[in-house]
């Protein structure tokens, strides 16, 4: 029922560079992982190697115990699904059209679209607020409508797995903190295993069950967000000399940046 | 409730995708049985009917059943396969400018077909054949030429629309240094004429229309997908590289031989999906909407070509009257919008 996603000493690259090296992480099931590290550590290039985009140079990707890039590419979207980070949503397209072409991997060639589709594809716009605008185009919608479109697309896909690259760049604090509510609400009431590449240490800390730091294309830590994000963690991962104290709201981690300039010593 | 509100917005998009098919599919019926009736002579219907039908009419039997139906029927052929290939390659590379007749593709296939004739002396399968590899070969030139600096897209436009620029003159050397070559003649490898269907150009192109046109419709809602970017695609099932290249590889095999029946029909690879689109709306599947307008707009400009105007043209110069300040309207609407088809 579950279904489970590991990497086992992946290596992925570019050419003959790797990006990610030796890699292993299990993704636990019906939890929610944030993946951080600084620009261009390899975190993006993890996320997907998980989803298949990538061919591993060594190692293995496994969903449910088999290496995902051994089955049919449709079989495996219908437990694992992918929300890249600058998805391209075609001129004029509305929203419920849009959605619907997440039924795609559970669709045979030229199948008729079936009534029990158009409730799935109501459902997933349901859950992600967007039902009233199932008639607008996508085009003319805000930043923060349109990223729960996509997330609606990858909800009408029904996968036990969602992998996110980045969900809440370009969205201002508000629309980031409603995404990443809206990905917990899916969280617990469906049980999703979600994944994703944040690049938003606070709120990365908060959101997460489980907490992924990849630092040159290795896992520095990872565990808790108590246990992921220290100081020192901080220092090695983005170089960066922070002090890390107790978010008075959530009780998790928040990081304070010790800049050159503006910090007070006393 | 809440899924009579998508299945209504869902039958309202498909409802306009009928209607839209419905009309153009009249039109073309209309536009074909039009111009099998008209012409120096005209004659009823009841006669082109019976030509139809296989019966020996004196006068229509050879005008309309030797000259007019081919000729009809090479237009829709080559207009539907045009169609194809242009809004294939325009999905795919997600601009408007990136149809098989601006980007080099159809001038690498005119160029051998012409080459094959002139300087080797062949006829029939072996043009149309070469013309199929000059325009695979042309395609696979220019994506390694582009795809070195890693980015694609308007990079090989650019690139195709230099080389489209080369293989031109290209034709040009060869029709000016070619022997007795009669105008007619030489006006097809420049604009795309029908003036010379035969039986035989309609029998070469429905071949591989029937051999090309399954591909590219099975992989149509693959397609499709591949609007929502490279990986947003692989993410819902489709494997990208291989669906790809097949359809790279069948949209420019229908370019190639339709080009070797009819020459470079100009512009109607590059309008059919853009009008296409306009008409249908923004839905994914838009291969049998450019295929009928394409027909639609070779029929139409070959009737206007041979009829309207006191001499006659070949079909590539009305359809190059119309394209060329299409194109300019699409380059300004791009400008402006960004926008993919």
């Amino acid at each position: 029922m579950t279904t489970s996603l590991t990497t086992e000493s992946l290596t992925l690259g570019y050419g003959t560079r790797p990006v990610v090296t030796d890699l292993t992480l299990t993704l636990p099931t019906g939890r929610i992982t944030t993946i951080v590290g600084a620009n261009a550590c390899g975190k993006s290039t993890l996320l997907r190697g998980m989803a298949r985009l990538l061919p591993a140079d060594s190692g293995r990707v496994l969903l449910d115990g088999a290496d995902i890039h051994a089955m049919p590419t449709k079989q495996v979207a219908r437990r694992l699904g992918l929300l890249p980070q600058s998805p391209i949503a075609p001129e004029g397209i509305t929203v419920a059209e849009l959605v619907a072409q997440g039924r795609h991997p559970h669709r045979r060639a030229f199948a008729r679209w079936t009534p029990g589709e158009d409730a799935i594809v109501a459902d997933a716009l349901e859950a992600t607020g967007v039902l009233d605008l199932a008639d607008r185009v996508v085009d003319e919608l805000s930043g923060g409508q349109r990223q729960r479109v996509w997330i609606a697309l990858a909800l009408a896909q029904q996968t036990e797995v969602l992998l996110l690259d980045e969900p809440t760049t370009y969205l201002d604090v508000c629309h980031q903190v409603e995404v990443l509510d809206l990905l917990t609400d899916l969280n617990r009431s469906r049980g999703t295993t979600i994944a994703m590449v944040l690049h938003d240490l606070n709120l990365a800390a908060r959101y997460a069950d489980h907490m992924v730091a990849v630092h040159h294309g290795t896992i520095h830590a990872c565990g808790r967000a108590e246990e992921g994000l220290t100081e020192e963690t901080v220092k090695v991962v983005f170089g960066l000399d922070a002090r890390v104290v107790e978010d008075p709201t959530s009780g998790r981690p928040m990081i304070l940046p010790l800049g050159r300039h503006h910090v007070r010593h006393d | 409730m809440s899924a009579t509100v998508v299945r209504a917005a869902r039958r309202r998009a498909s409802r306009r995708a009928g209607v839209t098919i419905a009309a153009l599919s009249c039109t073309l019926l209309a536009l074909f049985a039009f111009s099998l009736v008209w012409g120096d002579r005209i004659y009823p219907i009841s006669d082109v009917v019976a030509v139809l039908a296989g019966q020996d009419v004196p006068g229509a039997s050879f005008s309309v059943g030797e000259l007019r139906l081919p000729r009809a029927v090479l237009a829709v052929l080559a207009g539907a396969s045009f169609g194809i290939a242009g809004v294939t390659f325009q999905t795919m590379l997600r601009n408007p400018l990136a149809s098989p007749d601006i980007i080099g593709i159809t001038h690498g296939a005119n160029v051998m077909a012409l080459f094959c004739i002139l300087v080797l002396g062949l006829s029939g399968l072996a043009v149309s054949v070469s013309a199929v590899i000059a325009g695979v070969g042309t395609a696979f030139g220019i994506y390694l030429l582009a795809a070195r600096g890693g980015v694609v897209g308007t990079r090989l436009i650019l690139i195709g629309i230099g080389i489209a620029a080369m293989l031109h003159s290209a034709t040009l050397y060869l029709l000016v240094s070619a022997d007795q070559w009669d105008l007619q003649g030489a006006m097809r490898w420049l604009t795309g004429s029908l003036n010379l269907a035969s039986w035989d150009d309609v029998a070469m192109l429905s071949l591989a229309a029937l051999l090309l046109v399954p591909i590219v419709l099975v992989l149509g809602r693959d397609l499709g997908l591949l609007r929502l970017g490279d990986d947003a695609a692989a993410g819902l099932g489709v494997a990208v590289e291989r669906s790809r290249r097949l359809l790279v590889v069948a949209a420019v095999a229908l370019a190639a031989f339709a080009t070797a029946a009819t020459g470079p029909i100009s512009f109607v690879s590059f309008m059919a999906g853009p009008i296409a689109v306009r008409l249908v709306g923004p839905r994914g599947a838009l291969i049998v909407p450019a295929a009928l307008t394409g027909a639609v707009l070779v029929l139409s400009a070959d009737l206007v070509g041979q009829f309207l105007f006191e001499h006659r043209y070949p079909v590539g110069v009305v359809t190059g009257a119309l394209g060329a300040p299409f194109l300019v309207y699409l380059l300004i609407r791009t400008q402006r919008t960004g926008g993919s088809l």
